[in-house]
């Protein structure tokens, strides 16, 4: 059991910033993200898009905005728990009682979701008879490429994950790649050498074409596609791949009895608690009467939200307004030697 | 007011007056539309405001920018006709405009 101040959930810019905020008004906290990596929808879905209106940042890359952020709280040493998703909260008295879905578990007395529009998940094919291959002969990732040696692997997807994986696969295996129009919109580098393979015959590639239907039981058969102009082709294969990218599901934040309206969280504006005492929601999960889901304003909601744990976690103290340019105290905070 | 009427995946049709200047999307999204869910909120960044374009609509729009044909490669079953919706401006040439939504976005 991890005993913190507070619990952020989701480490886009707007959970590391109130990491920061957290820190100078001395709360600790821990940070969990179901993505692989730190910066939210920054890294997954824009990382090297420009960013122009941070304040007093002209222009920035979703990277270069994360590795600031990074820079920033350096200082504070935060854990991150990544691949990990909150499941199940409970309250227990004064305390959160949080659980991971790899068992991970903390106790905290505040809960800050910082979580965008939920976790990210793989977008998956849409035809329905998929459902009893998926996690065996249908896969959305790689875990384990050893498994593909020496059979046929149907890859669906244009990007660069698709790109990365037929070249890769393509030593070991039979290489299908299938894509829904011509145009492919990973690397250059990746589309060139896609198109190498396929002259030596090591890929066939078949454009305009859509997963239609899969045959068999408990292996694939075959999958038939279909081209846009309705023809059908059936191609034998022991695996298909899918790379569609990622898309965002509020996932368990829904069964924590929280106000919801759609896809977000209800806050009031002073703090940005919930409906439910100690929980906080920051960034594009919450909504309140004129909300813009800008990064910046993620940060002023960051900022009071922290305050807003303040009396969570000390109950008994005073929490006193300070700046960074004057407070002593906020400076040893922020390791700052004068 | 241009009138955008849209067909929701449980077979309602709603046609709605959109102020010029909005997206398709922004029309959908402040109406209750069922089924655009816009999740990244207008960025081309999510392709969970997938529509279909009724076919003597489709021509008549704006070009598709490069990042929205890649941004539709992630859509849910996208078809020849497909669009996001946050890249559709409403002005008086669309007034009429009628789109469907996919039976699901993700």
């Amino acid at each position: 059991m991890i005993k913190t101040d507070t619990l952020i959930i989701g480490a886009g810019p707007v959970g590391l910033f109130c990491v920061h905020q957290l820190g100078i008004i001395g709360l600790t906290c821990e940070v969990v993200d179901n993505l692989d990596k730190i910066g939210g929808q920054c890294i997954e879905l824009y990382p090297d898009k420009p960013i122009y209106d941070i304040p007093a940042i002209p222009e920035c890359t979703g990277e270069e905005l994360t590795n600031n952020l990074l820079k920033q709280i350096k200082t504070f040493k935060t854990n991150f728990h990544l691949n990990e998703r909150v499941e199940e909260i409970k309250q227990d008295e004064k305390k959160w009682l949080i659980k991971t879905n790899k068992g991970t578990q903390f106790e905290t007395s505040s809960i800050i979701i910082a979580a965008g529009v939920g976790s990210f998940e793989p977008r998956k094919f849409s035809t329905k008879e998929i459902e009893k291959y998926e996690g065996k002969k249908i896969l959305y990732s790689v875990k384990d490429k050893k498994i593909f040696k020496d059979k046929t692997v149907t890859i669906f997807g244009g990007g660069d994950s698709a790109l990365d994986w037929a070249i890769e696969l393509s030593n070991t295996s039979k290489v299908i790649l299938v894509h829904r129009r011509d145009d492919f919109r990973g690397m250059q580098a990746s589309i060139d050498k896609v198109n190498q393979l396929k002259e030596e015959g090591k890929i066939e590639i078949y454009t305009k074409c859509q997963l239609d239907s899969v045959e068999g039981d408990d292996e694939i058969e075959s999958i038939n596609i279909k081209h846009d102009d309705e023809s059908i082709k059936e191609i034998k294969t022991d695996y298909v791949l899918g790379f569609f990218g990622l898309i965002m599901k509020l996932g368990p934040i829904a069964e924590w009895g929280l106000n919801l309206d759609k896809k977000t969280i209800p806050v009031n504006t002073e703090n940005f608690e919930t409906n439910k005492k100690g929980i906080f929601a920051i960034g594009d999960i919450c909504s309140y009467p004129g909300k813009l889901k800008l990064i910046l304003s993620g940060f002023h909601e960051g900022a009071l939200a922290a305050r807003g744990c303040f009396k969570y976690a000390k109950p008994d103290e005073k929490y006193r307004f300070e700046f960074t340019t004057s407070s002593k105290t906020v400076k040893s905070r922020l390791g700052i030697k004068e | 007011m241009p009138k955008i009427t849209y067909l929701e995946n449980n077979g309602n049709s709603k046609t709605i007056e959109v102020s010029n200047g909005l997206t398709v999307m922004e029309g959908a999204v402040q109406n209750d539309i069922q089924g655009i869910d816009a999740d990244c909120g207008g960025g081309m960044a999510c392709a969970t405001c997938h529509v279909y374009v009724n076919e003597e609509w489709f021509d008549k729009l704006p070009k598709k920018e490069d990042g929205e044909e890649d941004m539709l490669d992630m859509a849910f079953e996208p078809k020849k006709n497909s669009r996001l919706s946050c890249q559709l401006i409403v002005s008086d040439e669309l007034d009429g405009l009628i789109v469907s939504i996919p039976s699901k976005q993700g």
